[in-house]
């Protein structure tokens, strides 16, 4: 393939990734005075972060002044099972306040208390109504605002446009190479720093609240780099999505239902959750309906319900719920905010699953229950980065937001994402410019590279014979649900990993009809490459890990086990093969250790 | 199950035409969902935008039967049955392929709005801002952009000419809602007068109807702003009056 048949851009710090973390990422490196270009799959101001509905978790205290980061922070913590990385997990509790309301100063506009600040929600995990929010719509707030000051900031932003490889010079990552999808045509980024912030990897599940776009690039893209994965068999599946009608089956039904005061019940009317308390969040849980009612108005004198304890106890007690039979008549179990909260209030707090409920199931959420079943929903695995600097283990080369691993452990609190997303993504944006100015020695890229990358993009178009790239995608998620599900043992998952091997091999077949201009097919066939790649570490670091632990339930190992509790599986690529390996996390100080002690 | 007739627009910016597939529905389905059913058995290359599959994103805007709708929020049980369905794309952009048009005319637009600039804090360094005081603005920000407004508008639907100096509904709440910022202090009357040519809409509410948001485009966003172009564009001092009483509003 000759020169002229690729366009180069040429920037100091390019950031594969337009939703929250990455516009943030962008914005900051832009304030750095380098320049900056931010690449998308989908058109700007559509990526994932535009559904988020429940709210930012940070610890303003406008509704309780008790809180402060020390509380989130150990919340955070004990949400992900002491998993974390603590100093990311720290910065995140310290930070999040501020880049709130940082938003809030760029336009954003929270719902607010009486006195006109920003109102706080409760959700899952968090001690304290902690989360900022705009009714179930927060994050189209968030990506808005983000993205409509940073258009004026001198980004360059290249709009459906797909990375598929990073570019090295020696040990250090230079640029990326991708497609346009409009066009198909090959496009080149020379830079000196590059932030991952794809996302994450849900789209290799069949019931999943993640879009097309959810093929796991990002965390591809880093391991073939050399990057190391951490924590890959902690995958989040929300307790509750919606279940019927099956063409929905999936879609997020915001934690708020029951931040705002919706319980679960099972086929006979019981509130099961209160059955489902585990000696970890006993002493903080409500064991009767009547405290657990009473805690919505009074934190101090109750403890919190069972229907928000964090979102893997919730999922795995709807599973054991709908296995025992007593689920809901399409397989789920039901989400009753109908008998408790009066009609306007849903309709002024939930404005959006009203709509969606009423548009898309014909239910209306005022007058019945939900049925609701979980869904995969966020991937806490990811690129193992610094915590201060978002680097990961290669030169060059940062992550933030869904795609970096460690700040969630092995459970993420709702909430918890928003504010991830703007603390890790401000940054990796100052920390790549930072370095994009001590960048030593000239930019060169190889153009072997290159041309081998543009090879393997155009390589499904020449082949005969082949399948469907959908019916690969299809099979993929079967497996993936049917065996890395949400309770786990060691004879589905090697099964999984054999499939895998045997799919691996079938889309090195893959045929794609038609011409390169915006070809869906050939996109998917694409994706492939990076879904495959996920779907096999997180299959070989389910496997690895013999405990179960937030995210990851071996029924064959049902216990969380402590020496388990100090190490994180990461996973590296070593001559060409993906390679599992325990590695210590790193020692909280003993100061922050204290936190836990004090109080139960 | 039933198998559903739909004539598919297939083509590009050099033309095309409407091709027929026969697809089975399940119960619940909405368009998109058979556009992906098409998609993934009898034409891989078909193109379509789409992501939250849920109303949320914006993306999937189209034109069924002739409506500009999203395809995700469509559901299949509100046409006739044994009726064929036509898809095609948003036809007041530039067509790319099949369902998937060029809506950058939108991206230049919302560059041009002069962005907030909002005035200094509170003695404690914080905001505060009544909720009664937002709640209006909290309506605009509901916008997904999925430019179905600015599709139907009809002063640049047919008139490419025209969308020099026309920014759009979807451009005129987002003014009306800088405009009613309780914090913002730029004065963009001028701005809405000229660049983005509030005066070429003569308020025929297409916009409103098709806005699947609900937002009240014209009787919320585009008349205000009309009437204060007219009070204000003359007289400075109109808009600082106004802006020094949504001052006063806020609580010391
Ligand atoms: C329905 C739903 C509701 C949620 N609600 C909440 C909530 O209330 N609170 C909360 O904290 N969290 C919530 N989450 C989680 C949270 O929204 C996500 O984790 C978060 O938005 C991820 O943000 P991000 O910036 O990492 O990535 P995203 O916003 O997903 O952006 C990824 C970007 O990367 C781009 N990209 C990916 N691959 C490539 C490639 N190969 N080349 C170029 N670009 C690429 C995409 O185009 C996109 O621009 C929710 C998630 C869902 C799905
Ligand atoms: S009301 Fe105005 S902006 Fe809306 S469609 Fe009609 S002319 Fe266009
Ligand atoms: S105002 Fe309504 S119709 Fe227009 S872009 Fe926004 S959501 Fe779509
Ligand atoms: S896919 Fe997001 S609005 Fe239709």
């Amino acid at each position: 393939m000759a020169n002229q048949d690729y366009e180069v851009h040429e920037h100091d710090v390019i950031v594969i990734g337009a939703g929250g973390a990455g516009l943030r990422a962008a914005i900051e490196a832009a304030a750095q005075g380098v320049s900056v270009g931010l690449v998308c799959k989908s058109l700007l101001g559509k990526a994932h972060t535009v559904m988020a509905e429940g709210g930012i978790a940070a610890a303003l205290g406008n509704v309780w002044p008790e809180d402060n980061w020390q509380v989130h922070f150990r919340d955070t913590m004990r949400g992900g099972k002491m998993l974390n990385n603590w100093r990311m997990a720290q910065l995140h509790a310290q930070e999040a306040p501020e880049r709130v309301l940082e938003l809030e100063r760029w336009g954003a506009l929270f719902d607010r208390t009486k006195d006109g600040r920003i109102l706080q929600r409760d959700f899952g995990g968090h001690r304290y109504a902690r989360l900022a929010h705009v009714g179930d719509r927060t994050g189209l707030e968030m990506i808005r605002t983000l993205q409509y000051h940073g258009i004026h900031q001198g980004l360059d932003v290249y709009m459906e446009c797909t990375i598929t490889r990073l570019l090295k010079d020696g040990d250090r990552v230079v640029g990326a190479v991708g497609y346009w999808r409009e066009s198909g045509r090959v496009v080149v980024f020379k830079a000196k720093a590059v932030i991952l912030a794809t996302g994450g990897i849900g789209k290799a599940w069949k019931i999943t609240s993640n879009s097309w776009e959810y093929t796991g690039d990002g965390h591809s893209l880093a391991l073939w780099a050399g990057a190391d994965l951490i924590d890959m068999e902690f995958v989040q599946f929300h307790p509750t999505g919606m279940v019927w009608p099956p063409s929905v089956r999936g879609i997020l039904v915001t934690e708020g239902v029951r931040g705002d005061g919706g319980t679960l019940k099972n086929s006979e009317g019981k509130r099961f959750m209160f059955d489902y308390i585990p000696e970890f969040f006993k002493g903080e849980t409500a064991d009767n309906e009547a405290e657990a009612d009473r805690w919505y108005e009074d934190k101090k004198n109750n403890r919190r319900t069972p229907d928000l304890l964090p979102r893997d106890e919730v999922a795995r007690a709807i599973n054991s719920e709908v296995k025992a039979g007593r689920g809901s008549p399409h397989g789920g179990v039901f989400l009753d905010i109908n008998t408790r909260r009066p009609a306007d209030y849903i309709k002024k707090r939930l404005p959006s699953m009203y709509h969606q409920f009423k548009e898309l199931a014909g239910v209306d959420i005022t007058k019945e229950p939900m049925e609701v079943g979980p869904t995969c929903h966020y991937v806490m695995g990811g690129v193992r980065v610094d915590a201060d600097t978002a680097q990961s283990t290669v030169k060059g080369l940062f992550a933030a937001g869904e795609v970096a691993g460690g700040m969630h452990g092995s459970n993420r609190l709702g909430g918890n994402s928003l504010s991830d997303l703007l603390v890790f993504g401000r940054r990796a944006g100052l920390y790549a410019a930072l370095y994009a100015k001590d960048f030593g020695g000239t930019l060169v890229v190889d153009s072997a590279q290159v041309e081998q990358a543009a090879r393997q993009m155009l390589a499904p178009f020449e082949r005969t014979g082949g399948e469907n790239p959908y019916a690969i995608q299809s099979d993929l998620q079967d497996t993936m649900q049917a065996l890395v599900g949400i309770i786990r043992n060691e004879a589905d998952l090697k099964e999984a990993l054999k499939r895998l091997d045997v799919l691996k091999a079938r889309a090195a077949k893959v045929r794609v009809d038609g011409h390169r201009q915006y070809n869906p097919g050939w996109h998917t066939a694409l994706d492939l490459d990076s879904l495959l790649t996920v779907a096999e570490c997180s299959a070989l670091a389910a496997l690895e890990r013999k405990e179960s632990r937030g995210g990851h339930t071996r029924e064959d190992h049902p216990y969380t086990d402590d020496t388990w509790g100090k190490v994180n599986v990461v996973v590296r690529l070593k001559d060409g093969r993906i390679q599992v390996s325990r590695e210590p996390l790193p020692e909280m100080p003993p100061d922050l250790k204290a936190l836990f002690q004090e109080r139960k | 199950m039933p198998t559903v007739t739909m004539h598919v627009f297939r083509g590009d910016a050099r033309g095309g035409d409407f091709k027929e597939y026969r697809v089975e529905a399940d119960p619940g389905m909405v368009v998109l969902d058979l556009i992906h059913r098409i998609q993934a058995t009898q034409a891989t290359d078909l193109a379509v935008r789409w992501n939250c599959k849920a109303g949320k994103c914006g993306s999937c805007s189209a034109e069924i039967d002739g409506k500009p709708r999203l395809m995700c929020m469509t559901r299949m049980d509100l046409f006739n049955e044994g009726e064929p369905i036509s898809v095609a794309p948003i036809r007041g952009f530039p067509a790319i392929r099949d369902l998937v048009t060029d809506v950058s005319y939108n991206y230049v637009k919302a560059k041009q709005v002069p962005p907030l600039r909002i005035k200094p804090p509170e003695p404690d360094g914080t905001y505060r801002m009544m909720q009664e005081d937002i709640d209006r603005i909290q309506e605009f920000h509901k916008c997904i952009e999925c430019f179905l407004c600015q599709d139907v508008c009809h002063v640049i639907r047919d008139h490419e000419e025209n969308k020099r100096a026309f920014a759009g509904p979807r451009f005129f709440i987002k003014l009306a809602s800088l405009d009613m910022h309780p914090l913002d202090t730029v004065d963009r009357s001028a701005f809405v007068k000229d660049a983005a040519g509030v005066g070429l809409c003569n308020i025929t509410k297409c916009c409103t109807e098709v806005c699947p948001e609900h937002i009240h485009i014209t009787d919320n966003a585009i008349i205000p702003l009309k009437e204060r172009m007219a009070d204000e564009f003359f007289d400075p001092v109109v808009w600082l009056l106004r802006k020094f009483r949504s001052k006063k509003k806020q609580p010391a």
